[in-house]
């Protein structure tokens, strides 16, 4: 059957990540009522408070309310820099998250670590935990953010988020010898 | 201003001065290592100075320190006048204020490489405390008499001390990182150091 | 009418051999309740070691606090900063002396402007410049450093009420913040990080209309604050919360090296504006609030009176501001005028050089100092004749506040914790630099 479980390009996603009406219908829901767990350290801090602000509304889009608890939550926003001490407590939030779970990593410094080359500050999140949708911006606009979620909200309805990606891989291996038969 | 304060730190403790200076409206005085603790106690007790408020702790690192000629603009200030070849390496630099008397000082303490310790003034001035931390963590001065040195910005793990000019920018220790990166500092032959 | 008589005064004495007591008493390890006699009116407890963030809502997400706590109540408390430590300074050695601005707005993220002025303040002591900058450049400097201390007090307040509760004054003050943040935006491009200053002036001039937007905006703002008072200062729980709580001696105040707001809310009465008086300061007039007790609710009415007072600066610059240059007319710190840099082989060479080099700033060391929005920012610069600082060290307030922390929350509640902490306004980007 040639399934690529090895790899989560989103090309090849499409060749074995079917998704049944019961994966769009859940997916529906689940982009709808994100629950952000904002993982603030730095100023993009401060456009995050923007965008839940009412101007920028964020609670448009289901993701209004932030839960601190990484067991509530299910989208991680990576908000501001990733310092090197910071990257356990980050890591270890990410791994107390329930599946299905999202990660944004907001800004530049959470993306590739911006203009912070140096000793402490990590080039970007994903060094530590797989990223989603990167935002970039020395603070992104509010605007960009939306954007982003919007990007965010097709990836999961397209159940092509690197949880559920993981999900299905999983369920394949499991029933691979009723696939292979 | 600078100047009578710098009189009267002279009169009272002539002998524990190197030498003094007057850059860009501040007093800067040079203090002998061993009485540094001495003249503080002095300089926050003594009624006419009553420096109360501290401001900042910190080091300056002279191992790249090769001043650059600079045609004369208006007006031009010569480097600092203690600097020499042979100087010691770090400078420890403290800056206090009195609130009372609305003047400043700046002292400093010269501390060569092999020995780099000073005595802590955080039994003065409380600030100090985690000032001097920081100047611990960021160059390895160590502070005689600091209730608690340890890092405060950096972590533990974390070997040598980032500030100084030796040290690289982008030198990377990094605690932890995700198993499927395609380079991974941390599995790399001989770890990241 | 007679009252039943029972007799309260001892708990009955309970049989030794009541069946499933021993159970109880092996699974519990201790005595029951009821056998507590009256003068044993705490129940045996020990030290519990609990840890706070780094990842926490109310810790700013940056700040780890590992707690001793008897029961609720703090003991002692272990304030571990550094999670956001992104080397200012290290960066700083290998960036020109322009190219600093943009580190130094993410220092005090929440009032960008004020870092920038602090640092170009620092330069152009170095390089003599300090009485030369022309007075419209100082104008709008003072008028955008203003416009951040204001952003700095709407965010602080209103995340402070937010952590106590009260979701209405935070999204009111931040509708407040965006107009703001809209007019910084028209002037110097960003919404945050502006990077507007420079060193000798400032980039750009204001936008034509300025003036009546901002007073627009200031009018508004007001009303809104108006608001925000009559829901905060007298409401029962906001009181009870901040009022008593992390109060902070004068002399501590001052041993610690406290300054700005908290400084000022514990009777230190110290504003680097009104004490050593820069830019155009002298010529408007404005009053410094300072407080009593030092409690956090002293903090909260300090920060509100002075965003007050900062609205009467602004509107007093507005009309002050001269005509003229933005921008000091010193080749050594100036960019060339466009048509020139295009036109002749000079003046692209200077602005070249300026780029690439940076500009020259005489050997030698200085410390100037602004008033940010948490107090005392100073920049001790150590220059050595090139184009890029050799040392570029931050007298950061938040550091200073935070190394306080300890003390504060030393026997309140862990409750308590959230408005002391927000009240600190501690900003990660300024104390981990």
């Amino acid at each position: 059957m040639g399934l690529e479980l090895t790899t989560t390009r989103l090309e090849d996603a499409a060749k074995w990540a079917k998704q049944s009406a019961l994966d769009r219908a859940s997916n529906w829901g689940r982009k709808f009522s994100l629950f952000t767990y904002p993982f603030v350290t730095a100023c993009c801090g401060m456009e995050f408070m923007s965008v839940a602000a009412p101007k920028y509304d964020l609670a448009r889009f289901g993701a209004e309310f932030p839960r601190f608890s990484p067991r509530q939550s299910d989208l991680l926003m990576i908000v501001g820099t990733i310092t090197e001490k910071q990257g356990p407590a980050l890591k270890r939030v990410y791994d107390q998250m329930t599946e299905p779970k999202w990660v944004i990593a907001f800004g530049v410094c959470a993306s590739t670590g911006g203009f912070y080359q140096n000793y402490h500050a990590m080039p970007g999140a994903d060094q530590v935990i797989p990223v989603d949708v990167y935002i970039p911006g020395c603070p992104p606009r509010p605007e960009q953010v939306l954007d982003a979620l919007i990007m965010l909200m097709d990836r999961i309805q397209a159940g092509r988020g690197h949880s559920q990606l993981r999900d299905k891989r999983e369920q394949l291996i499991a029933h691979a010898p009723a696939n292979e038969g | 201003m600078s100047a009578k304060v710098l009189d009267a730190l002279k009169a009272a403790h002539g002998s524990a001065i190197d030498s003094v200076e007057s850059q860009h409206g501040d007093a800067i005085a040079w203090i002998k290592r061993d009485q540094l603790l001495a003249v503080a106690t002095w300089l926050k007790n003594d009624p006419a100075m009553a420096f109360d408020s501290p401001v900042f702790a910190t080091c300056i690192d002279r191992l790249d320190w090769r001043p650059v000629d600079v045609p004369p603009g208006p007006p031009s200030y010569p480097a600092t006048a203690a600097w020499t070849e042979d100087h010691p390496r770090f400078e420890v630099v403290y800056q206090l204020r009195s609130l009372k008397h609305r003047h400043r000082i700046r002292l400093k303490c010269a501390v060569p490489e092999h020995d780099a310790r000073v005595p802590s003034l955080a039994s003065l001035w409380p600030a100090f405390n985690w000032q001097e931390r920081e100047t611990f963590d960021m160059y390895g001065i160590k502070f005689d008499g600091h209730p608690d040195l340890r890092r405060i910005y950096l972590y533990e793990e974390f070997v040598g001390y980032p500030l100084r000019k030796d040290y690289p920018k982008e030198k990377r220790q990094p605690l932890v990182r995700r198993d499927d990166l395609p380079i991974n500092p941390i599995k790399a032959p001989g770890g990241h150091r | 009418m007679a009252a039943p008589s029972e007799s309260s005064a001892s708990p009955p004495a309970r049989p030794p051999n009541e069946p499933g007591r021993s159970l109880k008493q092996l699974v519990l390890g201790r005595r029951d309740v009821q056998d507590l006699s009256d003068n044993e009116q705490e129940l045996p407890s020990e030290l519990m070691t609990v840890n706070m963030g780094p990842s926490h809502p109310a810790m700013h997400g940056t700040v780890r606090i590992v707690l001793t706590v008897d029961g609720e109540r703090v003991v002692a408390s272990d304030v571990q900063p550094g999670y956001l430590h992104r080397c200012f300074e290290k960066e700083s050695e290998y960036a020109t002396y322009t190219q600093v601005f943009p580190y130094t707005d993410r220092l005090n993220y929440v009032s960008p402007m004020i870092n920038n002025v602090g640092w170009a303040m620092a330069v152009e002591k170095l390089m003599g410049l300090t009485g030369k900058i022309p007075r419209r450049a100082e104008y709008v400097r003072v008028i955008v450093s203003e416009m951040s201390r204001i952003t700095d007090h709407l965010t602080c307040v209103g995340a402070s009420a937010m952590e106590l509760g009260a979701f209405t004054p935070f999204l009111y003050l931040l509708k407040c913040r965006e107009w703001l943040y809209e007019l910084l935006e028209k002037v110097s491009g960003a919404r945050l990080t502006h990077s507007y200053v420079r060193i000798g002036g400032v980039s750009k001039d204001l936008t034509p209309g300025f003036d009546a937007d901002l007073t627009l905006c200031l009018d508004q703002i007001a009303k809104v604050m108006v608001e925000v008072e009559n829901l905060l200062n007298n409401n029962k729980i906001f009181r009870d919360r901040m009022a008593g709580i992390g109060a902070l001696s004068k002399d501590d105040a001052i041993a610690t090296g406290c300054v700005g707001p908290i400084a000022r809310a514990a009777g230190v009465d110290y504003d680097v504006r009104k004490d050593y008086p820069y830019s155009i300061y002298p010529e408007v007039e404005f009053d410094v609030p300072v407080g009593t007790t030092g409690d956090c609710y002293d903090r909260y009415l300090v920060r509100v009176e002075e965003l007050k007072q900062s609205i009467r600066i602004l509107r007093q610059c507005l009309v002050q501001i001269p005509d003229g240059p933005v921008m000091v007319d010193d080749p050594r710190v100036a960019l060339p005028a466009k048509q020139a840099t295009y036109n002749t082989i000079e003046s692209m060479i200077r602005h070249f050089k300026h780029i690439f080099d940076g500009i020259k700033v005489p050997a030698g060391e200085a410390y100037a100092f602004v008033e940010g929005g948490n107090g005392e920012l100073g920049f001790y610069v150590v220059a050595d004749g090139t184009g890029r600082p050799y040392k570029a060290y931050v007298r950061s307030p938040s550091f200073v506040h935070l190394s306080t922390a300890s003390q504060l929350i030393h026997g309140h509640l862990i409750a308590d914790i959230v408005p002391i902490f927000g009240m600190i306004n501690m900003i990660g980007g300024e104390c981990d630099k």
